[in-house]
């Protein structure tokens, strides 16, 4: 893969504006002509906004899963389709300005497997569909019926692959106010909305060869033009699916003024509860080096309002997406108050 | 007494000048013709390289679809089968007033290019721009000036990382610009495929295989080329040692004396030796060094016409500029010291061996002579023979050039022992004491002057030899031209629509419209275009066929064989009646072989149905018209007003002939160039052979003085002398010419190119050469019979005093 060129190729993608050297991946920089802006009017429309939105800039369809074998061991798996657009529209052939990129990964507590794959949209290598629902890259698929509810999952990289059947267990959850979700105090925002109730079975095939696995899995949904602030340099992210059936997704804004938090809690029958800005607290408590950086593999994670006051360690540390550009994304044990599985997404180290 | 040795050893240059700028001048022209072919070789191998570099894809392997482009949709397929692969798309366009080459890739998943990379780093935006914002085309500097000016075209970015020639774009540009929707040329498999694909075999049988072949390509055509230049090069410097062979011989031979002075003064042998090679190497250096900055001017001079040449006959990426580069220094240099080294081990040897107190004496040189004359002659045959031989297990261009280089180099010491046999008959029919002394005093000379009369002859055969394979090369060429090119008018369309409508317009108004398409195949591993041709009298009429199978046109129009072109004949060993396979299940026999001169790859002909049938997207957009020559310009202007086309979408027939002229004229300026010097080359030699023998033949002339001849008679028998052992030279280069043209036609052109062509005799050119071979011994002549003639006779007179 071309990685140098593809990184810049992303930054093209998400700055739009030559001189955006700022926030994490050029997602900060202002929202150039013709891209729409998310709006606390839009209501969302399924099965609709399943689909892509070609008019934002950014987009993507964003799964994990927390699995266990038959021996116990846990295992982690990402399947991420992202769709980044150089103009607000869609053409047939290679003329069209639509860039997807796919993200595939495999952690287990001792290794970290991943593969990235980009391809132009308008020639049908890549894209995503509604009814039926069907979102590829190549020959990573996650199909499915029209409401997301049951889904197939397949990937492979070099050296593994994954063929994973999901069944929704609940309901969708929108972030935010009605999926509008904001994510600075200046008001950058998206559209965001969740499919957290998961339950899986299938195969993990490693080196070492196929493990049957299950599980629980999180589909996010997120688009956006514009999502972070000028001054945000990266983000910590949480999804944590609690042994009480309850879940929690909370994020940490990174900015030069200050962090801005905000999360939503979701209630075992599937109520959400967006979390007001500050309610949701994150902090390091052990720091590790990672490809060459340092970063935070364990945390203190507390929500007062909800008597949380949760450790989240990493399954792996070195869950390092060295792909286009670079992240750390992998699952993680929760203990404390509160008992525990999740994934952990930590962008924006140097 | 190193100091004054050393004063002795340099006072000798400071009495001859003439002597040292000779030397000098020797090396310089040696170092010169060598370093300059030297470095336009270097040039090309270092544009091919960086064009390797910069567009290449790293060697790895790629998929291709025989006899046409690959669908888009076929590429998508095999993406969605897992298979990680990059499409390319490339082929030659017309943008503005440039034909260049279009390579279209998808800079997502194609390996990385330097251009882009740094392009990319430079500024963000440009990837952006390329992709989605109206496009972007890379190209080099003087490229892109010309395409910014060019209206119509998308934004252009000058980047140096681009081959010459060429124009990088995103490949949904590039199929823009070569109006090929949806069209894939061949597929890069990438490394890293993820572990259980279905083989390639399966889900694509339609599609071959092959190791990459970008760059190596370009080195394989040209190679032949570059081979000849360099046969070239090394020919020119044997030429020059002959110069320096001589003045180095001469300066000895005039030291003598001061050497056995310096000897009976004390100076060691060894000391001396020493001296006299760190004399040399001075020499050797400052020779060379003046002919790398000559080198230098040559091949800055020859490098645009050879650039043009490797452009136009094989596409190969080269731009007319010319850098310095330390190994060309370094190799030009180390060639001056091995070439002096060389030219001077005889003379230095000999004053190692010489006895302190022995005269030296011309009839003691003519006894060695005579049977250093068996020696030389027993050499030369063994040489030819040896030549000859490398024939058989020496495969290819090696093969053929060590034949010619055993042939010539025999022959070239085959020289003085049938020169001295010539002057021994001639001698029989001399009549009186004079002419008995003339013929015998040229014989006792022929030692001395032989090496320069070899250099004469090689330089006149290679004359004949170069001139009569390039004027039968273009004989031949120029007649099959105006069998190839017998349509009237001949027109490129803009896409398959436009040239659609074309046809049909043209229909009413011409005698008839031949389409020209082809699709390119794979034979043997090799590629291969297949042209599709109707059945129309004009092909069977005038086709150049070298050899044909009963009703062959009938055959090749009902589809049921092929015409293949003397390259495919040759590097596939198929002819007449055997088997070729286009594709798999398209398998015809060969109905004949025609000769196609100037294109360095293979070629086949089939009816144009059978090719449609196995290749698909097969372009339809270039045509031959036949109407009466008179109609032609009106045609051209009511097409151009009718279908808006650029002047440069019609030639006539004409203007194509004088195009195809001009791309092979071009091909042998060089040779000719250097072919013209290295004769300059070798009149040089005979002038210092001749300055060489004129101070130590003062003690033959000084007796036939004193019996009576005149100073004025004396120097026009030495004029006449050189002029005749020119002569008998030059009437025994002729045969020897011939044989290295029937070399260069026969075997060198076949493995170089692919062709073998007729000899032509050309004469005329054989008498101008003549008569140029006797003006440069005459020329060379002068000078010593001038200084002769002026002697005064005091001089002569010191020979009888000091008898040495």
């Amino acid at each position: 893969m071309p990685a140098r060129l593809a990184l810049c190729l992303i930054l093209t993608l998400l700055a739009g504006l030559p001189a955006a050297a700022q926030g994490f991946a050029g997602m900060g920089s202002t929202a150039a002509e013709g891209f729409s802006s998310p709006g606390p009017e839009t209501r969302l429309t399924f099965p609709h906004d399943h689909g892509p939105h070609p008019d934002f800039r950014i987009e993507w369809w964003y799964l994990t899963a927390n699995l266990t074998g038959p021996d116990n061991i846990d295992y982690g798996v990402q399947w991420t389709l992202f769709r980044s657009a150089l103009a607000p529209r869609e053409a047939e052939g290679w003329a069209s300005p639509q860039i997807w990129m796919g993200h595939a990964a495999a952690t287990t507590p001792e290794s970290h497997y991943f593969a990235e794959r980009l391809a132009r949209g308008g020639i049908g290598q890549a894209g995503v569909d509604t009814a039926p629902f069907e979102a590829w890259i190549d020959d990573w698929r996650m199909a499915g019926d029209d409401d997301l509810r049951k889904l197939q999952l397949t990937a492979r990289g070099t050296a593994f692959a994954y063929d994973l059947t999901l069944s929704a267990q609940g309901p969708l959850v929108l972030h935010g106010r009605n999926g509008y979700s904001v994510k600075s105090a200046d008001g950058q925002a998206s559209h965001y909305y969740s499919q957290p109730h998961y339950r899986i079975a299938g195969t993990l095939t490693l080196p070492s060869g196929p493990v049957a696995v299950t599980g629980q899995g999180w589909l996010d949904r997120e688009w956006s033009s514009q999502p972070l602030a000028a001054d945000q340099s990266g983000w910590d992210w949480f999804s944590l699916s609690f042994e009480t059936g309850a879940r929690l997704m909370g994020f940490r804004l990174r900015g030069a003024r200050g962090d801005f938090t905000s999360g939503t809690w979701i209630a075992p029958d599937g109520r959400a509860t967006p979390l007001a800005p500050g309610a949701f607290q994150a902090d390091p408590l052990e720091e590790a080096t990672v490809a060459g950086r340092t970063l935070p593999i364990r945390w203190r994670v507390t929500l007062p309002e909800r008597g949380l006051d949760v450790e989240v360690s990493a399954l792996n540390a070195q869950s390092w997406m060295d792909t286009s550009f670079a992240y750390w994304e992998g699952p993680v044990r929760v203990s404390g108050s509160h008992g525990g599985r999740g994934y952990l997404e930590m962008t924006g180290y140097e | 007494m190193i100091a004054a040795a050393l004063q002795a050893l340099g006072s000798h240059w400071r009495r001859h000048p003439l002597q040292l700028a000779t030397l000098l001048a020797g090396l310089a022209l040696a170092t010169a013709l060598w370093s300059a072919v030297q470095a336009i070789n270097a040039e090309a191998r270092a544009s091919y390289a960086r064009a390797a570099t910069q567009i290449g894809a790293g060697g790895l392997d790629v998929l291709e679809a025989p006899g046409g482009p690959i669908p888009l949709a076929r590429y998508v397929e095999l993406r969605r089968a897992g298979w990680q692969l990059s499409p390319v798309l490339e082929g030659r366009a017309r943008l503005g007033e440039d034909r260049v080459s279009v390579l279209g890739l998808d800079p997502l998943s194609h390996p990385p290019l330097p251009a882009l990379e740094a392009a990319t780093e430079g500024d963000p935006e440009t990837l952006a721009q390329m992709l989605a914002r109206g496009g972007l085309l890379f190209a080099a500097p003087a490229l892109a000036a010309t395409l910014s000016a060019t209206p119509g075209l998308p934004a252009v970015h000058a980047s140096d990382r681009v081959p010459p020639g060429l124009v990088l774009t995103d490949i949904g540009v590039a199929e823009r610009l070569l109006a090929r929707p949806g069209q894939i040329d061949r597929l890069l498999i990438l490394p890293g495929q993820p572990a259980g694909l279905t083989p390639l075999e399966q889900l694509a049988p339609d599609l071959q295989r092959r190791p990459s072949r970008t760059g190596t390509d370009t080195a394989r055509l040209t190679d032949s080329f570059h081979l000849n230049l360099t046969a070239f090069g090394l020919l020119s410097f044997a030429v020059g040692l002959f110069i320096v062979h001589g003045t180095v011989g001469l300066a000895f031979e005039q030291r003598r004396a001061m050497v056995r002075t310096l000897r009976a003064l004390g100076l060691s042998l060894r000391l001396l030796t020493g001296l006299m090679l760190g004399e040399l190497l001075v020499l050797a250096l400052i020779g060379g060094a003046l002919g790398l900055v000559l080198g230098y001017l040559v091949a800055a001079a020859l490098l645009p016409d050879v650039a043009a040449t490797l452009r136009g006959l094989y596409g190969a990426p080269v731009a007319g500029g010319l850098s310095l580069r330390p190994s060309w220094v370094l190799g030009g240099l180390a060639m001056a010291l091995t070439g002096t080294g060389l030219a001077s081990a005889q003379a230095l040897w000999r004053m190692t061996r010489m006895p302190l107190l022995s005269a030296p004496g011309l009839q003691a040189w003519a006894q060695r002579a005579a049977r250093g004359e068996r020696r030389m002659a027993l050499t030369g045959l063994g040489l030819i023979a040896a030549g000859v031989a490398a024939l058989g297990p020496v495969k290819g261009l090696i093969g053929g050039f060590a034949l010619i280089a055993g042939i010539m180099l025999g022959a070239a010491l085959l020289l003085p022992p049938t020169l001295g046999l010539v002057l021994r008959l001639g001698r029989r029919f001399a009549r009186g004491p004079v002419g008995d002394w003339i013929w015998a005093d040229m014989r006792a000379q022929l030692p001395g002057i032989g090496l320069a009369l070899m250099a004469l002859l090689l330089a006149l055969a290679a004359n004949i030899g170069v001139g009569t394979m390039v004027s039968s090369f273009r004989l031949t060429f120029t007649g099959w031209l105006d069998q190839r090119l017998v349509s009237e008018l001949y027109l490129t369309a803009r896409d398959d629509a436009q040239g659609a409508r074309i046809a049909e317009w043209l229909i009413p108004r011409s005698d008839a419209v031949l389409p020209i398409r082809s699709a390119e195949f794979t034979v043997q591993g090799v590629p291969v275009t297949v042209y599709g041709v109707v059945d129309h009298p004009t092909y069977s009429r005038n086709w150049p066929l070298l050899e044909q199978t009963p009703n062959a046109w009938d055959r090749v129009n009902a589809g049921a064989a092929v015409f293949i072109n003397e390259q495919l004949a040759r590097s596939a060993a198929l002819w007449s009646g055997d088997d070729v396979q286009l594709a798999p299940g398209w398998t015809l026999p060969v109905a004949g072989v025609y000769s196609d001169y100037g294109n360095p790859t293979g070629q086949a002909i089939v009816a144009l149905p059978a090719l449609l049938a196995h290749a698909s997207a097969v372009p339809n957009r270039r045509f031959g018209v036949r109407l009466d020559p008179g109609q032609v310009p009106d045609l051209i202007r009511d097409l151009r007003t009718a279908f808006d086309l650029p002047a440069s979408a019609l030639i006539d027939q004409a203007g194509l002939k004088a195009q195809s002229l001009a791309v092979f004229d071009k091909t042998f300026v060089v040779t000719g160039a250097l072919n013209l010097l290295t004769l300059g080359v070798a009149g040089f030699a005979i002038l210092t052979s001749l300055l060489t023998l004129w101070s130590l033949r003062l003690p033959q002339l000084a007796p036939v003085w004193a019996l009576g001849m005149t100073r004025g008679q004396l120097a026009r028998l030495e004029l006449a002398r050189s002029v005749l052992l020119a002569a008998i030279t030059a009437l025994l280069a002729l045969p020897l010419g011939l044989v290295l043209a029937w070399a260069l036609l026969a075997v060198i052109n076949v493995q170089a190119f692919g062709w073998r062509l007729p000899m032509y005799l050309f004469p005329v050119d054989w008498l101008r050469l003549f008569v140029l071979a006797l003006v440069a011994a005459g020329l060379a002549a002068a000078l010593p019979a001038r200084r002769l003639y002026r002697l005064p006779p005091t001089e002569l007179l010191k020979v009888f005093a000091n008898a040495r």
